[in-house]
């Protein structure tokens, strides 16, 4: 009896051994591929999440001069929406993107079809693709600031014209005007049209081209019907990369506007220089939830998961 | 469906930069014909076809499809359809699209387009796919839907790139049938290229064996086979031995040639000046591991190599500065009397299986 106890309880004990072991082991591999993903979960969780959760949350507090009050008030988003300030702001953006969205996507896709289909030999499609980044070479700042002795009211631009006899007085509008910010704007964004449909273009089957041709088509129903239709993804993210910079931009509104013109950014980067951060955060969650339903529009559009 | 056009290549040539593709070829293809163009890759049998369909602008000479000299016309002008070695289907259209994608660029409307590119696709029986995408097809379905784009242009030549190349070794035999029976039920004039012997001598009305630029040998598959024209169709084809030597006597419809290695030849053909250089031919499956009746028709080697092919057995020789004189035995003949690697083995022949091979002029 004592025996056949003893010998269950072994029976038992190397049953819950065997099992135990290969809990460890099923754990193990567990553990493992979650421990592969803690870095990069806390890096995006300290740099992106966090932040993001900060100013969501203290878009809901109160303040004065003074300092910040933890609360729960929707008044910042009242304050925000119910002014025509706001609107206008917005719409301004929105004219901006819309506008310089349209100017890099048109400039950005020809010098990408250029580049992709009358450069012969991929060297020189090469030299040429890394002179369009030469630019990026400067900073931001140092390639806008450029531009004002070109259009400024005595620049190079305006004399070059009265020497000529053109125009009897310099051009005002150059500067310091909508023109100036998007042809700012036009001249930082461009790039980054051009390397994603370039990235597609060059994927295209030459062979296909080809086969269009001998269907019958000519250049610019080859362009309309096999082209275009291939390029979407690359024409998809880069209109992503335009839209979400130049939505989120307000140095070059400041700089080329002259201060005459406003931005959602800049807008919240005058209430931060006010302290007023809970009105800031505020339009900082209004703006992301914007772009976030125009990057949705554009993904709806075009499906880019082939390209990543 | 049925008009057909003679094609007809005078002296064209393709020069790119500094090298020729094609020299100076001239050919007449007939009307309704399957014609294919065979021979190792870079050998201008691609440009050629490039240049029959107006891919390929022509350096010098002229084509003519018919009464019509082409040569200048864009490639829808010309009446022929072209299919792509890798099909080239329009990957964001589907099937239909893709079938009446030159409808389209002729403006016809989307309705009678869509209604035709339908019935094209019911003749290639792929009528339940019409709404598939390229990339969700296999290998075979993808190149009738080519099929169906390039014969929707009723053309009077349909030119193929290569067309069976991207298929598995058993599609390629089932397609190749289609192939020749759509052929066949259209008649219009079929130009193929291939770089496989046994799908040119399967399907071809006229072979055109191409080299370095030049035709080694235009002509029926049973010619071909028979009769090869030159050295290069003889190795390519893979039926013949060559052996290569130098005339020491002729006349009487004979000819007798010694090879570097001193043994002599004779073969049937017209009188040669003696010294000059000579090819022959001997036929693999014609030679027989047994002494020759007469001397000049054989010779001693050592065997290098056997491979069993089930009912026939390929032997490979050394002599006659030859490194790979081919046997091909029956199997019943070789189990009678094996050889292995390392045996001195007779070889002989008949007179009737040695041709005598001409030499391009260069």
């Amino acid at each position: 009896m004592t025996a056949a106890i003893t010998e269950d309880d072994t029976q038992i004990d190397a049953a819950g051994k065997a099992g135990f072991a290969a809990n460890i082991g099923k754990m193990s591999s567990h553990v493992a591929s979650y421990l592969q993903a803690v870095p990069l979960a806390l890096i995006l969780g300290f740099f992106f999440l966090l932040p993001i959760l900060t100013i969501a949350v203290v878009s809901f507090w109160d303040y004065d001069f003074a300092g910040l009050y933890p609360d729960f008030l929707t008044m910042n988003y009242t304050d925000t929406l119910g002014s025509w300030v706001t609107w206008k702001t917005y719409l301004n953006t929105l004219k901006y993107t819309v506008m310089v969205w349209g100017l890099t996507l048109l400039i950005g896709f020809w010098v990408a079809y250029f580049l992709a289909f009358h450069i012969r030999t991929t060297t020189m499609q090469m030299v040429l693709f890394l002179v369009c980044t030469v630019p990026f070479l400067t900073s931001n700042i140092i390639r806008m600031i450029s531009w004002i002795p070109v259009l400024g009211r005595n620049g190079l631009v305006n004399t070059t014209l009265i020497e000529m006899g053109v125009i009897p007085q310099p051009i005002e509008w150059l500067l310091y005007s909508d023109f100036a910010v998007i042809l700012a704007m036009v001249h930082l964004n461009t790039l980054f049209m051009v390397t994603p449909i370039f990235n597609t273009l060059m994927r295209i089957d030459r062979s296909l081209i080809e086969a269009a041709r001998d269907a019958g088509a000519n250049g610019r129903q080859i362009l309309w019907n096999v082209i275009i239709p291939l390029a979407k993804p690359g024409i998809a993210i880069g209109s992503i990369f335009v839209v979400t910079l130049v939505t989120a931009d307000f140095s070059t509104v400041q700089v080329m506007s002259g201060g005459q013109s406003a931005s959602v950014a800049l807008m919240m980067k005058n209430q931060m220089s006010l302290l007023q951060y809970p009105a800031a955060a505020a339009n900082a969650v209004v703006l992301l939830i914007v772009v976030l339903l125009m990057v949705a529009a554009i993904l709806r559009v075009v499906d880019i998961r082939k390209e990543l | 469906m049925s008009k057909a056009a003679e094609i007809d290549i005078v002296s064209v040539s393709k020069v790119y930069g500094s090298t020729t593709a094609v020299h100076s070829i001239s050919l007449k293809i007939p009307s309704g014909s399957y014609c294919c163009f065979l021979g190792p890759s870079g050998c201008g049998k691609t440009s050629t076809l490039r240049m029959i369909a107006g891919h390929e602008s022509i350096s010098s000479g002229d084509i003519r499809l018919g009464n019509i000299v082409v040569t200048d016309f864009p490639p829808a002008k010309r009446g022929t359809a072209m299919m792509f070695q890798s099909y080239a289907l329009f990957p964001h259209l589907d099937l239909v699209d893709n079938v009446a994608f030159s409808l389209k660029m002729k403006g016809v409307e989307r309705q009678e387009r869509r209604g035709k590119a339908l019935e094209m696709l019911k003749l290639m029986q792929m009528e339940p796919y019409a709404n598939r995408r390229p990339a969700q097809l296999s290998g075979g379905q993808q190149q009738r839907v080519a099929l169906a784009r390039a014969l929707i242009t009723d053309p009077e030549a349909l030119l193929l790139d290569e067309p069976l190349s991207a298929l598995d070794p058993f599609l390629k035999i089932r397609m190749r049938a289609e192939l020749k029976k759509l052929q066949k039920s259209l008649g219009i004039t079929f130009v193929h290229v291939t770089h496989s012997q046994e799908e040119a001598m399967a399907l071809a009305d006229i072979i055109v064996i191409m080299n370095d630029g030049r035709i080694e040998q235009a002509a029926h598959p049973r010619e071909v086979f028979e009769r090869p024209a030159t050295a290069f169709v003889a190795r390519f084809m893979g039926d013949h031995n060559v052996l290569t030597g130098r005339v020491v006597e002729s006349g009487e419809g004979k000819v007798t040639l010694e090879v570097a290695e001193g043994q002599a030849f004779t073969v049937a053909g017209p009188a040669q000046q003696p010294g000059a250089p000579i090819d022959i031919g001997v036929r693999t499956d014609r030679v027989r591991l047994a002494a020759p009746a007469e001397k000049t028709l054989g010779f001693n080697g050592v065997v290098t190599n056997v491979e069993y092919r089930g009912a026939s057995v390929k032997i490979t020789v050394a002599g006659a500065g030859s490194d790979d004189f081919t046997v091909i035995a029956t199997d019943a003949d070789y189990f009678e009397k094996p050889v292995s690697v390392g045996d001195a083995v007779p070889l002989s022949w008949g007179l009737e299986d040695a041709v005598l091979l001409g030499r391009l002029a260069a």
